[in-house]
């Protein structure tokens, strides 16, 4: 396997960096300094050399996050930052149906 | 049910002290993720697409009321308050921490429970009949079997990093409720024309991207030898099964490559060496583990014809006692199937309250034991049958008496890309769509049975191929679509389903199973002609007429 | 890298012979295979302790006949996950009976010790230093096993049978403690 920080990508659009956090596994972005779990907070990269470094420190943090990756995004008209796929969108808000509730 | 003792438990103990030293040392930056991974998955901690997922063994089906109740406890405390019964029979929690994780296995084994071998390149949970012991066509307990290879595996220090994951499956019984033909070792216990009870060997059975049914490799192997028998085949497996390519991992590709034939030789030359060696299965070694299982003590009862067919005059009860209640071998017993597909839900959940609840009925009715079934129910193994009118009462207010089992709506279902990583398209919504579609339960009983499996990707959790409909979705420009099959069965007649055509896109899907349902319909010789021989009779032209003609 | 064999940390007395250069004749030498498999009279008529590191994708059955003349034998782990070389130490110790130095290299973690000791394996090459610390501790985590192999720790099988028949004789019941 190649390592991701080898991997080539082109970036068509905006993206960022997730992952999901070792204490308890949620989803969580890059932000311009560490991480977050809003993808409000994302640091958001239009091309792949900045989208290569977020990446770059993302892994560098390998104790916290796992298994960090790039992942499309879009910029709303509002400019609020979208997950850009579905995959991405049940990952930001979770499962697409009611989750069973306990009484 | 078999009876853990003091070694059963130190063992579990000592698993989770392992286990939390491996937390703390990824906590701690000592382990790197890649190490760590294997490590968590031979404890069935996985990572899926919001949370740490914990996967529960459930040997061989059984759970006792006090397991099940823990469960529950588990569900409320460390998850969101439900849990997900899957088709290897386990269970699995889908929003665990880590940092939380070394309790909850500590509260599980507090009652012989753990993730071991539920995950990773080993030995997986044994499964089997969900009627065992008491299905009537059964010639003796096969979970005996099971725990005398659950023992042999569990942390086998020569089997715990093979190729791929290795899955055994056990039937004794005459009909196959456990889909042997499709595991990696399928074992039918049988009895040969001598009288002796012996196995019959099926190797190669698996799903996924390249899917077989297992080939016989041992017409009869006597049950002294099973674990020297299984040990070879694991050793051939371990050294020779491939290592350079995650799809051809799986002892199936081995046994393809090489021919069953060869296969055989390798691994009758293996167990030439070992068979009279320590792993022989003596009278006395197995009297003890069957020893360890307490078997109910049944009161001596009548077969109730009487007072059901009263009660069978509340039209909900007798439609529920039609469908799921099957026959004991115990006069004035039954089997109660729980349902855990209520229309729109997804298959196979159930939450903490209708564990404990469960857990609490199975005291009541079923002397504290419940079963979890490959099709993702839950079953009450021994119910009186004067109990079965409260019985039911009680699990209808529960939400778990639908009466569908076997039915249209019975959907096994894998968690798809709502849940998993690996997943390419969604299936639980489209299981929700489908028992939405085919809610009226009167048109479901006139279909009679048809088992449709849905799966979110190739890897076949969710058994598409063996499905009468199977329903594997796929990712088309970003968009969700569904390849269909048709013609699968997993019973002792197994068979893959065939490809009707084109994937169709997910706002179709549901129409077009109903479109399936119309042409069956319409070419059934009777009403009791099932879909699935229907489909063998006329073959796939009249479905795909009708459903891509139009297009 | 640590070298820990019998259970304490030691020096590795033997040198790595790479595929080409000259077999000194004080010192005790591991030799890879292919290249013992070359010359197999050359090594085994050499004057020192002789070890041949074998790869995990080769019969060990191969080596049966040297067994006598080998000093070491060191199976490899290219991977923590790749699990074969487990295979050919049970066929070393238990068919062929090899009572020389059994050694593990490549990708080891104090979470494979156990394994490889119940593989019978005595010596192990390991990657970090804190996991040949954590040795002697990672050995006993667990005091029950489940399966025979050669290394003779007695299984919970066994022992439960055993145990029965003390208890037998001694006229107590037997434990049979139920859980549930
Ligand atoms: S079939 Fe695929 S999507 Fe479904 S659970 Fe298995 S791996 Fe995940």
């Amino acid at each position: 396997m190649t390592s991701p920080l080898q991997q080539k990508f082109k970036v068509n659009g905006p993206v960022v960096v997730t992952a999901n956090r070792t204490t308890d596994g949620i989803v969580i972005y890059r932000t311009a300094n560490g991480w977050s779990a809003k993808i409000e907070d994302a640091a958001v990269a239009m091309t792949s050399t900045v989208a290569l470094a977020l990446l770059k420190d993302a892994h560098a943090d390998s104790v916290y996050a796992i298994g960090s990756y790039v992942a499309p995004v879009e910029i709303s008209e509002s400019k609020e930052i979208v997950p850009g796929n579905l995959r991405e969108k049940i990952r930001q808000a979770g499962p697409t149906f009611e989750l069973p509730v306990s009484g | 049910m078999y009876v853990y003792d003091e070694f059963d438990r130190t063992f579990v103990k000592e698993r989770v002290n392992d286990f939390r030293g491996q937390v703390k040392r990824r906590l701690a930056g000592e382990l790197t993720e890649d190490e760590f991974k294997p490590l968590r998955l031979m404890n069935g901690v996985y990572l899926q697409l919001h949370a740490y997922m914990l996967r529960i063994a459930i040997p061989y089906g059984t759970l006792s009321s006090k397991q099940l109740r823990m469960l529950g406890h588990v569900a409320r405390k460390y998850d969101k308050g439900y849990g997900h019964f899957t088709t290897r029979q386990n269970i699995q929690f889908n929003w665990i921490k880590l940092e939380e994780l070394p309790d909850a296995m500590a509260d599980l084994a507090s009652v012989g429970m753990h993730g071991l071998q539920t995950s990773g390149n080993c030995i997986r949970n044994i499964t089997t009949d969900h009627f065992a012991a008491v299905a009537p066509d059964e010639i003796e307990d096969p979970r005996v079997w099971g725990e005398i290879i659950r023992q042999w595996s569990t942390l086998h220090p020569e089997f715990t990093f093979l190729p791929r994951k290795f899955k055994i499956a056990i039937s004794a019984a005459k009909a196959d409720r456990a889909a042997i033909r499709v595991h990696d070792i399928g074992l039918r216990l049988y009895e040969n024309e001598a009288g002796e009870h012996g196995f019959e060997v099926m190797v190669g059975g698996g799903l996924g991207r390249t899917p077989f049914l297992g080939k016989t490799i041992r017409e009869f192997l006597p049950k002294r030898d099973l674990l020297s028998y299984l040990e070879a085949v694991l050793r051939v497996y371990n050294q020779f099964g491939r290592r350079d390519n995650i799809y051809k991992a799986r002892i199936k590709i081995l046994v393809h490559e090489i021919g069953a034939e060869a296969f055989s030789k390798e691994v009758e030359a293996e167990w030439a060496q070992i068979k009279s060696g320590p792993l022989a299965l003596d009278t006395i070694t197995v009297a003890d583990i069957v020893s360890r299982f307490q078997y109910p003590a049944y009161e001596a009862l009548k077969d109730e014809t009487e007072a059901l067919e009263s009660a069978k005059r509340d039209k909900q009860f007798e439609t529920w006692y039609e469908n799921s209640v099957a026959p004991h071998n115990q006069p004035g017993y039954a089997v109660v199937t729980v349902s855990l597909k209520p229309e729109g839900a997804p298959p196979g959940d159930a939450t903490a309250e209708q564990m404990e609840k469960i857990a609490g009925l199975a005291d009541r009715f079923s002397f504290g034991e419940i079963r979890v079934s490959h099709v993702q129910n839950l079953v009450l193994p021994h119910v009186a049958q004067r109990d079965l009118p409260e019985l039911w009462r009680s699990l209808d207010a529960l939400g778990v008496a639908t009466p569908n089992v076997n039915l249209i709506s019975d959907i096994i279902s894998c968690p798809g890309l709502d849940y998993c990583s690996l997943a390419n398209a969604r299936s639980i919504p489209i299981a929700q769509g489908l028992t939405r579609r085919f809610r009226d339960l009167e048109k479901q009983r006139d279909l009679g049975p048809i088992h449709i499996n849905i799966d979110g990707c190739i890897n076949s959790c969710g058994h598409h191929h063996i499905g009468n409909i199977g329903i594997l979705g796929v990712e088309k420009n970003g968009e969700e679509v569904y390849q269909i099959k048709l013609g699968g069965r997993s019973d002792s007649k197994a068979q893959l389903g065939e490809l009707l055509g084109p994937a169709v896109p997910a706002g179709e899907i549901i129409d077009v199973v109903e479109n399936i349902i119309d042409v069956y319909v319409e070419l059934r010789k009777n009403p009791h002609e099932r879909f699935v021989n229907v489909v063998h009779r006329v073959g796939l032209e009249p479905f795909k007429e009708r459903i891509y003609a139009a297009h | 890298m640590p070298l820990i064999k019998d259970g304490r940390i030691v020096e590795d007395r033997f040198v790595r012979l790479d595929e080409e250069g000259p077999l000194p004749d004080v010192v005790p030498v591991l030799v890879p295979a292919e290249r013992f498999l070359g010359n197999q009279a050359e090594y085994l008529a050499a004057k020192v302790p002789l070890g041949v590191l074998w790869p995990n994708n080769k019969r060990v059955s191969e080596l049966e006949p040297y067994l006598g003349r080998l000093a070491l034998i060191a199976l490899h782990f290219p991977a923590f996950k790749d699990g074969r070389a487990y295979s050919q130490a049970r066929i070393l110790r238990e068919r062929y009976k090899y009572k020389g130095e059994l050694r593990a290299t490549g990708d080891i973690l104090q979470d494979q010790f156990l394994f490889l000791l119940r593989a019978g394996f005595n010596s192990f090459e390991v990657k970090k230093d804190a996991d040949a610390a954590a040795f002697a501790e990672a050995a006993h985590r667990y005091s029950i096993f489940y399966q025979p192999t050669g290394d003779g720790r007695t299984t919970a099988l066994r022992e439960r049978l055993r145990r029965f028949h003390a208890n037998k004789t001694s006229a107590s019941v037997p434990d049979k403690e139920h859980a549930s």
